[in-house]
């Protein structure tokens, strides 16, 4: 199995605070994993370095994305390479029509491939395509970027931009947060089309009722910026039902 | 986070320029020096009537007697107007003349601008006032306009032959007495367009003026007259470009337009002179007034501006509405970057009743920059049911330029209906992580936002010129992240 993603004890700070305290993470092609744990415990930190925020400062450790030093890319380079992060609080962008914007990012991806920008005919195709994937409202598409939006909107937004990039490594930051019951199947939906052998997932959740619909290879609790417990989808059920004191008592009582 | 913002602000990429060349030619140029023997000469000059002389002198006599106006939110370095040279032509150059007698290093010098001053090479129908420093060099389509009845020419050669028409509208609407730089330009303009449209005719094409600053040391005054008769249109453009140099340069111009019942003259202005470097060495000083009025009933006329260009702008496009039902627009953008300084915005001087003016300012601060609207909006006694409405925007990048918003408003009718809106927005580092998180870039972010933000001014820009100012906005910008 190719691997996709290797986190190696990874440590980061703000503002001198340590947030993330040697995080180490596996992901090969296919897999898709479910990142869980309390608020503040550094999920949505993790995510926003792999996308390549300059929010924490990383003090050590590495992150290697398809055999290469993911530190040596920007931002943009990163997203190009195919990593996809879905935000945990989508930004609006006032002015800038969801449809500009998407046409300007899947051709940048198009031109780092070695293929032309899409014909305005073949981007309304696929992007009419896309739409029903996730049942997002046709006229969502011709407002500003997420301005607006109600919170399950921007969330399903997300989804539907990953839909239209294809990512090789989807991270989704609390995607099902915000979302009523039939969104959350559309969205759960929309994931499970995308997959492919040669993708993979990492979803941040904090709630084990999205992993009946997308269901993960592995969970792992993070707990005070470290990876305290790594399990089967079966340990997503056993937090549900115990709680995070549970982990917490385990973590303590070692 | 501060750090990071101080590394991108840093990253300035001295804006690209490219209209900074310079063209070697031989030039007929006053030695610096202002004084009533140069007010003379440019007069002798050009040949003109004895009016046209006295009129200069008393503008030159006023102008001794005022000061620099000191209102604006500019810091203005001191100008000695004795080290300025007024007037500067191609030797080549004795007016405008048929293309074949154009220099060709001069035409060269416009193709390089993308003006073309062959009309058969010209894709587009817009005829073109070519005007580098001093003179006008070539009109193009003059034929073609006056088969319609439709006067386009230098201001120079207006002057010589239609002396009634410049005689009657020449300070009218903007008097010698005006302010310190009319009058100024009054008593030392060299040149401009004029343009006359008879009654009825609709221009069938676009007019423009080109003005290039090519000498050094010299100032451009230029003055433009368009005159419509009733029920006339013409679209008009005005574009401007200088080449880059250590030293400011001044360039002081009035614009008059008279509009009689029914007709509507649309002025474009994309002001791209010379900014000056990234630490604010050189530049023009852009001091400019332009007036138009509404005389007749259901007149109009609309500014349209996108100003990137100049180290100082000041700027005040203005609505005269006389007539009844006359109507009067300022939609504007202006940007600057680096320590660039702009004071802009308008006056609409709602006098007949039932007359309408809009105005929509979107303003785009970056570096050091500074950025001001002003306005006016006044509704006098009379004005029964005058409607305004103003919408003023502004937009920051980064927290080291400043947006200034000063409205002023002065109602005496109480049936009148006076709306003012402003925002003030930042393009937040979130916004820009989000794009580059898609693949964007962030200079094409930042891109896609200010042109997503100054869009509904762009879209009431003649086709050609909204896709060269899209364009602008983004250079202008260019390394300037917050
Ligand atoms: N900009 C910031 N400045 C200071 N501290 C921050 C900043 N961003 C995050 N933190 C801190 O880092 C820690 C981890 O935050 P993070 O957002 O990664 O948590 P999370 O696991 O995603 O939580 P949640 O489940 O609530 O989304 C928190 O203590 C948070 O307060
Ligand atoms: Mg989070």
């Amino acid at each position: 199995m190719k691997s996709m993603l290797s986190i190696k004890d990874l440590r980061a700070s703000i503002e001198d605070k340590e947030i993330l305290k040697g995080i180490t993470l596996e992901v090969n092609e296919g897999e898709v994993h479910a990142i869980m744990g309390p608020n503040g415990s550094g999920k949505s930190t993790l995510a926003s370095l792999v996308a390549g925020k300059e929010l924490a400062d990383v003090t050590g450790g590495s992150i290697t994305y398809l055999g290469k030093n993911l530190f040596d890319l920007n931002p943009e380079e990163r997203s190009k390479a195919g990593i996809f992060l879905g935000f945990q609080y989508p930004i609006e962008i006032p002015g800038v029509t969801m449809v500009n914007f998407l046409k300007a990012a899947l051709n940048e991806h198009r031109k780092h491939k070695g293929l032309e920008p899409l014909s305005a005919k073949d981007f309304l195709k696929l992007l009419r395509e896309k739409k029903d994937l996730v049942e997002i409202d046709s006229k969502l598409t011709n407002r500003s970027v997420n301005a607006g939006f109600s919170g399950g909107e921007k969330k399903k937004n997300e989804i539907f931009q990953m839909a239209m990039l294809e990512p090789k490594l989807a991270i989704l930051d609390e995607t099902d947060s915000g979302l009523d019951i039939d969104a959350l199947k559309i969205v759960a939906n929309g994931v499970n089309k995308l997959k492919r052998k040669d993708n993979a997932t990492i979803v941040i959740t904090h709630y084990q009722r999205l992993l009946d619909y997308i269901i993960p290879d592995y969970v792992h609790v993070l707990f005070d910026g470290r990876i305290v417990k790594s399990g089967g989808k079966e340990l997503a059920l056993e937090l549900e039902k115990k709680g995070y004191e549970w982990i917490k008592n385990q973590v303590n009582g070692n | 986070m501060k750090k990071e913002q101080d590394k991108i602000l840093s990253e300035v990429t001295g804006t690209d320029y490219k209209y900074g060349f310079y063209t070697e030619i031989d030039t007929d140029t006053f030695p610096p020096g202002l004084n009533e023997d140069v007010v003379r000469a440019i007069s002798a000059k050009k040949n003109e009537p004895e009016f046209m002389l006295e009129f200069r002198l008393k503008a030159y006599r006023h102008w001794l007697k005022m000061k620099m106006p000191d209102w604006a939110h500019l810091k203005i370095p001191e100008i000695n107007f004795q080290d300025i040279s007024y007037y500067s032509a191609p030797k080549s150059q004795k007016g405008p003349e048929s293309l074949d007698d154009v220099d060709p290093e001069l035409k060269k010098t416009f193709d390089k601008l993308g003006i073309s001053l062959d009309e058969q090479k010209r894709l587009t129908g817009v005829a073109v006032d070519a005007v580098i420093d001093s003179v006008s060099v070539k009109t193009t389509f003059q034929e073609t306009l006056a088969e319609h009845g439709i006067i386009f020419c230098s201001m120079s050669e207006a002057i010589m032959e239609h002396p009634d028409l410049i005689k009657k509208y020449m300070g009218s609407v903007v008097p010698y007495t005006d302010n310190y730089f009319a009058s100024l330009n009054s008593a030392i303009f060299s040149d401009g367009s004029f343009c006359y449209l008879p009654k009825g005719v609709k221009a069938p094409m676009e007019l423009s003026t080109y003005f290039r600053i090519n000498a050094a040391n010299t100032g451009q005054f230029e003055r433009t007259l368009i005159i419509a008769e009733e029920g006339s249109y013409v679209s008009y453009l005005e574009g401007c470009t200088a080449p880059m140099r250590d030293e400011n340069q001044l360039h002081a111009a009035v614009v008059e337009i008279i509009v009689e019942k029914d007709a509507y003259v649309k002025y474009s202005t994309v002001q791209n002179w010379y900014p000056g470097d990234m630490n604010g060495k050189g530049g023009i000083f852009n001091f400019v007034t332009k007036r138009g009025i509404c005389r007749g009933e259901r007149s109009k006329i609309s500014w349209t501006q996108v100003e990137t260009g100049s180290a100082i702008t000041w700027k005040y496009p203005s609505c005269i509405l006389k007539g009844n039902n006359s109507v009067g627009e300022f939609n504007s953008v202006a940007v600057t970057n680096n320590y660039q300084q702009a004071d802009t915005g308008t006056k609409m001087i709602h006098i007949g009743k039932n007359t309408k003016s809009t105005i929509i300012s979107k303003g785009i601060s970056a570096g050091f920059s500074n950025n001001s609207y002003r306005g006016l909006v006044k509704v006098v006694k009379n004005a029964e049911n005058a409607r305004n409405f103003s919408q003023c925007d502004s937009l920051l990048l980064g927290d080291k330029c400043g947006a200034h918003t000063f409205p002023y408003i002065e109602v005496d009718n109480a049936n009148s209906i006076v709306e003012h809106e402003a925002t003030t927005s930042k393009i937040g580092e979130d916004q820009i992580f989000y794009c580059n998180q898609r693949g964007i870039s962030t200079e094409d972010a930042i891109g896609l936002i200010v042109n997503g933000y100054a869009k509904e001014v762009l879209n009431k820009l003649p086709m050609e010129f909204a896709v060269e100012a899209q364009k602008l906005l983004q250079i202008s910008l260019e390394g300037s992240v917050g």
